[in-house]
């Protein structure tokens, strides 16, 4: 098994395509940050524009901080990571198949299970690789450029406020929570190769989903609200947000407090369950898959 | 007829205790104030604004006559409330000349003088100023500001240490807050079914700043540059 996985992981890095991604995350995060090191404070204070009738001077220098930036990373990128993440994992099988070689590698003395168990783990091993690779630029490359001070979130509603020391563990848990929604994505596509003999196919699949359900997410229409968007995986897939929704009491942010805990947890039991559902259908169909190709 | 004439005299030396004119009065408090020609305290501020969730934050608060008055946050971050300026008890009086002074006798429950200031200059912000007064201690316990453009607000101070300087302990700043709302297209909001739709509380509710002095250097000199 472990010498089948090498084999796998060596495939997806052998492929130029992988280090697209890659190549695309650091571009943008580093355009980002070129862009609010130049004029942050102004995006933070159009931002936080409401607030002007009734406070004075906004002070976006504090609020403008390594944590911050990473923050607004992460709410623009993780939108569109999953793309990149369907480009390895609707590839895993379908590559395969489109290439000739899915035949061959079904007959040798692994079983299919197995097989289908080593190529997603691979797939999920990349998928995680890119989300470090994300964590170190938007995190720790916005820590070094921009430093540290309290964390301000900006929600529709309401600023929420935490201090410095308050800040990394959220992260920490954010990026395990993204691994989730990230897998789930990852499983989708996966799933998605099983059926098809082009990797075209499940990619663009996978890509229109995830448009689609986050227009649909983010749409603040009540019809899909109460109907659709609690059912949505691209809705749970937001939970990486609320560890950065804190308790307040008069006013005050409670150190160390989520605000709902239990619906961060519900919602990761959401995207574990849809990934079992979609790797569930994958091996379901896999084992019964008449392969020609 | 003796008790009555007690009576009389009792009222009459109650009236004389308490008849310092509104002016006397104001000049008191002012000459207190003008004992300080510039301060630097350290502070611990408190937001409490319906749609903010904030640490206490660490300030520190610069004053220099007349009227300069600057709140810089240590570290953190913090929103100084429009109008907070006039958390300087001294620009209320300063200008006293220029007001015209309306005595509005005592508040029933602490027996604090009521006087009302009313500025002589029509483009003055401050529209109408009503102070308590611990006539006591010549100490403003409470303002009421109603100022063209920033609203209502309202101050209440407690003093200790400083109060032989008229400069309190404790301010709490109340105000009218504003509307508040962020596109869902700019926050990309997780709904974790938390956050209450907007409702119209949301608008003109209440909002209350505490700062909380410690500190204090009195008079020790401030550059000018501090205030730009």
């Amino acid at each position: 098994m472990m010498s089948l996985l090498r084999i796998e992981i060596f495939k997806i890095f052998r492929k130029p395509r992988t280090y697209i991604a890659f190549a695309v995350i650091a571009l943008i995060i580093i355009l980002i940050q070129v862009a609010l090191k130049f004029g942050g404070e102004e995006y933070v204070g159009l931002m936080l524009s409401g607030m002007g009738n009734s406070f004075e001077d906004i002070p976006t220098k504090n609020i403008l901080n390594g944590y911050l930036v990473c923050f607004i990373i992460l709410n623009l990128l993780l939108i569109h990571v999953p793309i990149l993440v369907a480009l390895v994992a609707g590839d895993a099988v379908a590559g395969e198949a489109n290439m000739g070689t899915l035949r061959l590698l079904a007959s040798k003395p692994v079983s299919r299970v197995q097989l289908l168990i080593v190529k997603f783990t691979a797939s999920f091993f990349y998928t995680m690789l890119l989300l470090i690779w994300m964590a170190l630029l938007a995190l720790f490359l916005s820590i070094v450029l921009f430093g540290v001070n309290w964390l301000g979130v900006p929600r529709e509603l309401q600023f929420n406020i935490m201090e410095a020391d308050d800040v990394m563990w959220r992260y920490g848990l954010a990026f395990c929570f993204a691994a989730i929604g990230l897998t789930c994505v990852a499983a989708l596509a996966f799933m998605l190769s099983v059926f098809s003999d082009n990797s075209i196919g499940p990619i663009v699949i996978t890509v229109c989903v995830i448009i689609v359900f986050t227009i649909l997410t983010q749409m603040q229409i009540p019809f899909y609200d109460e109907t659709i968007k609690p059912y949505l995986f691209t809705t749970h897939m937001l939970g990486w947000k609320g560890f950065f929704y804190v308790k307040g009491v008069d006013g005050e942010t409670v150190k160390g407090s989520i605000e709902n805990l239990p619906a961060i947890i519900k919602s990761a039991a959401i995207l574990v369950g849809y990934t079992a559902v979609f790797l569930g259908i994958g091996f379901w169909y896999f084992n019964r898959k008449n392969i020609l190709s | 007829m003796k008790e009555f004439i007690l009576i009389i005299f009792a009222a009459l030396g109650t009236h004389h205790l308490s008849a310092q004119t509104p002016e006397e009065l104001v000049n008191k408090i002012r000459s207190k104030l003008e004992k300080v020609n510039d301060y630097t305290a350290k502070g611990k501020l408190k937001t409490n604004v319906v749609f903010i969730k904030a640490p206490i934050a660490s300030v520190k608060i610069y004053y220099k006559k007349p009227d300069k008055m600057k709140i810089v946050n240590e570290n953190g971050i913090s929103f100084i409330p429009k109008g907070s300026v006039n958390i300087n008890l001294a620009k209320f009086l300063t200008a006293a000349g220029k007001y015209e002074i309306v005595d509005a006798g005592n508040e029933v429950t602490s027996g604090f003088r009521i006087l009302k200031l009313l500025p002589a200059d029509e483009n003055s912000d401050i529209v109408l100023s009503t102070l308590y007064i611990d006539e006591k201690n010549e100490l403003i316990i409470k303002a009421k500001n109603t100022t063209r453009d920033n609203g209502t607000y309202e101050l209440e101070m407690t003093y200790n240490k400083y109060a032989s300087y008229g400069l309190p302990d404790k301010v709490i700043f109340s105000f009218k807050t504003k509307d508040y709302k962020l596109p869902k297209g700019v926050t990309f909001d997780y709904d974790d079914g938390s956050e209450k739709k907007p409702d119209n509380n949301m608008k003109n509710r209440k909002g209350k700043v505490e700062i909380t002095y410690s500190e204090y250097l009195i008079n020790k000199g401030i550059d000018d540059i501090v205030f730009k």
